[in-house]
């Protein structure tokens, strides 16, 4: 295998993007991430979409995007792992360099939600979890994250304010991220008072329905090393599965993807959590984030909640857990927040994160997931 | 909108709980499975569940999906039945101040929801306390 690094990431403003259209959000942003990588030709590009289906209508983005990127005859996918779609793409597109099978790869997402009214983009989401067995009886997404929270608070005492501060701490991150979809900071009384969506989790306990795209370009290292651009490897890629269904796990408060796939990445890494600067996880509700500590090993188990409350993953602290503002408040459009959780940890490795930087960032992770944990992907960065 | 055969095709399951119980492991595998879960076989025989169990979590949903709308806001829970099945379903007849982790629910057969006014009735089972 070859090693690999990112040499170019795109992205622009996340949020209600009302003018524009899934095809123009997605050619925005990778001709963004192949002028920073500074490449005239692509020999493949891979996206990962959750469902353009049900949002737009539209399947076959794999021709619809190299198209309108103007790259036709360039070979694409689109790769669809639910909310991980993003992740699984820079996957591919990961593996397709290190193979040695092409050289440079476009790697993006993209996500467009606004197409479509609120309850039919809740259908759309809720086809994440068993549609027979879950959504037949009336199950949300939010609904399967607060039956999570129940048990949790139920077995570790994990309290309602503990989940608040997750928002709390990522929004005050994202109001440091000119990206955001919401760069604002909020309040623990705001998130308290906010309106319930299913008990406990209330709408500030949730990430936002969002359009957008991100992309990067990744090459093999040595090419990226002869080019003089700034090298972020990718040294560790992990992937696993868990059952669809929650009501069919061992554990309800335990994240077994999450905590495979870590174990993988990591030991492809040759590294130890504990020598991870930062770390942009799915936070897609603020019982997800609490969990996800616990399964990458940054806290024991059912020590998540109490970890945010002393500020263990603050911008400041000993594992800074999304500094970008995670799904929280940068936004998430589905497909395309495993390729933003990777141009975060670039940014951050090569010192461009303004004033949300992470001093001295020299290795960070991403975590992406889908549904309640029926698919997760980590990869493990390292600054050279 | 689907065609029947996909509503029918799982009646047995959601009309009479009918589950496939592994002839290697004993696993009981709700809904039947091809392969068990737990040890690989592909052999089952039919069982039915255990109509008693007890709730392991639950919410309350405020914001509901099509075609749910009409219902919410309702509470759903995770309940472990008498035989170590767990599913998810509806709780009903029940204060939502009375929801809690342990509380003793039976299925019942109810009617989940509906397309329209011609469309199809759709049939399950829910919690009720016992």
């Amino acid at each position: 295998m070859r090693d690999v690094a990112i040499i170019g990431v795109g992205m622009t403003k996340w949020g209600e993007l009302w003018e524009k259209s899934l095809r123009t959000i997605f050619t925005e942003t990778a001709l963004l991430a192949i002028a920073d990588a500074g490449v005239d030709k692509i020999d493949s590009m891979v996206v990962g979409c959750m469902s353009s289906g049900l949002f737009v209508g539209q399947e076959h983005l794999s021709s619809l995007l190299a198209d309108y990127l103007g790259r036709t005859p360039v070979a694409a996918a689109r790769v669809e792992s639910a909310c991980s779609s993003g992740g699984l793409a820079l996957r591919q597109g990961f593996i397709e360099v290190a193979s040695g099978m092409s050289d440079v790869v476009l790697v993006g997402g993209v996500e467009k939600m606004t197409d479509v009214t609120g309850c039919e983009a809740t259908y759309a989401l809720g086809t994440a979890a068993d549609q027979e067995y879950e959504g037949y009886h009336g199950l949300t997404f939010p609904g399967l994250y607060a039956m999570m929270a129940v048990a949790h608070m139920h077995r570790y005492g994990t309290t309602r304010e503990q989940l608040a501060l997750v928002a709390v701490k990522n929004h005050d991150n994202g109001s440091r991220n000119p990206l955001a979809q919401f760069p604002f900071k909020i309040t623990v009384e705001g998130v308290l008072n906010s309106v319930l969506v299913a008990d406990p989790l209330r709408i500030l306990d949730c990430s936002p329905i969002t359009d957008g795209a991100a992309a990067v370009v990744l090459c093999p290292a040595d090419m990226a090393r002869k080019m003089k651009k700034p090298v972020v490897r990718i040294t560790g890629s992990g992937q696993a599965t868990d059952t669809i269904a929650l009501a069919s796990r061992k554990d309800l408060t335990w994240l077994e993807s999450t905590h495979i796939a870590a174990q993988k990445a990591l030991a492809m890494a040759g590294r130890k959590v504990d020598e991870i600067d930062l770390f942009e996880v799915h936070d897609c509700f603020t019982i997800a984030e609490i969990m996800v500590t616990e399964a990458l090993g940054l806290v024991e188990k059912g020590r998540g909640g109490r970890a945010v409350e002393e500020g263990l993953t603050a911008r400041g602290g000993r594992f800074p857990v999304n500094p970008s503002g995670g799904l929280k408040a940068k936004g998430h459009p589905v497909g395309a927040t495993g390729v933003a959780q990777a141009i975060e940890v670039v940014k951050q490795l090569r010192g461009e994160a303004g004033d949300r930087q992470v001093k001295g960032a020299r290795r960070g992770l991403t975590q992406n997931m889908g549904g309640t944990g029926g698919s997760s992907l980590v990869h493990v960065f390292e600054a050279e | 909108m689907p065609t029947p055969s996909r509503y029918w095709r799982e009646i047995p399951q959601r009309y009479r709980m009918e589950a496939g119980k592994c002839k290697a492991c004993g696993f009981v595998a709700f809904p039947p499975r091809v392969v068990c879960p737990a040890c690989g076989a592909r052999e089952f025989v039919p069982a039915k569940l255990a109509d008693g169990g007890k709730i392991l979590t639950y919410t309350i949903i405020r914001v509901p999906p099509r075609p749910f709308e009409d219902q919410a806001p309702y509470a759903v829970g995770i309940a472990e039945l008498d035989d170590g099945v767990k599913l998810t379903a509806q709780v009903v007849d029940c204060d939502f101040a009375d929801l809690k982790v342990g509380l003793r629910v039976r299925l019942e057969f109810r009617k989940l929801s509906e397309e329209g006014e011609a469309g199809i009735i759709y049939y399950g089972y829910k919690f009720v306390p016992e």
